[in-house]
């Protein structure tokens, strides 16, 4: 059975269960970042085991969730994943470029702090929502 | 690339979502290669003609020898 949704994306159980794994991994990886970066200060005390099984399990899902992010992209069809491959080449030029330019701006005094990954990721990830409503936008 | 898809299917009388559905994509895609916005793939051209009984030159319209 295969549902239409009203904005037109197409919507099968495959497609809904693929939109939940991805979801459902992407938490667990969240999760794992939390636990690796929280982990070792408040629950383990930076012992070197504990904080190597919470960095390998951290790589791991996130293999776990680039496999399912391919097959998530597999089962879009021909639209939607250009929609999407645009969204992702866009973000990652933009990461490219303006991570360049900001680390260089300390180096360069402009700024008096040390620029942080994270700017970088909440940049990339406004990026790419823009990138997919102007791609939806223009196929609509 | 212009298209003769909505005149086909309006002979059909069938829904954009009756065509996405038996294409096998989204609404928005049977929609944007309706009205030229988005040029199918081959494969997808081929399943289109083949929906209608037509060849892909009868269904697509090439605006370079238009």
């Amino acid at each position: 059975m295969k549902d239409i949704n009203q904005d037109g994306t197409i919507c099968t159980p495959h497609h809904k269960t693929n939109i939940l794994h991805l979801g459902l991994w992407t938490l667990a990886w969240l999760a794992s970042t939390a636990l690796l970066r929280f982990g070792a200060e408040y629950i383990w005390d930076y012992q070197p085991a504990y904080s190597i099984a919470a960095l390998m399990t951290h790589l791991a899902l996130g293999v776990a969730m680039i496999m399912v992010n391919v097959k998530h992209l597999a089962n879009l069809d021909e639209l939607q994943r250009k929609i999407t491959m645009d969204a992702m080449g866009i973000t990652l030029g933009v990461g490219l470029i303006a991570g360049i330019a900001y680390e260089q701006l300390e180096d360069i005094k402009l700024i008096s702090f040390e620029p942080e990954i994270n700017h970088l990721i909440m940049l990339m990830s406004i990026t790419y929502i823009i990138s997919i409503l102007v791609g939806n936008r223009k196929y609509k | 690339m212009k298209n003769r898809l909505k005149v086909l299917r309006a002979e059909r009388d069938w829904t954009q979502a009756d065509l996405a559905n038996a294409l096998a994509v989204s609404r928005q895609t049977a929609n944007a290669i309706e009205k030229g916005k988005f040029d199918p793939s081959l494969p997808l051209a081929f399943k289109i003609a083949r929906l209608f009984n037509l060849t892909v030159e009868d269904i697509f319209i090439d605006d370079e020898h238009t």
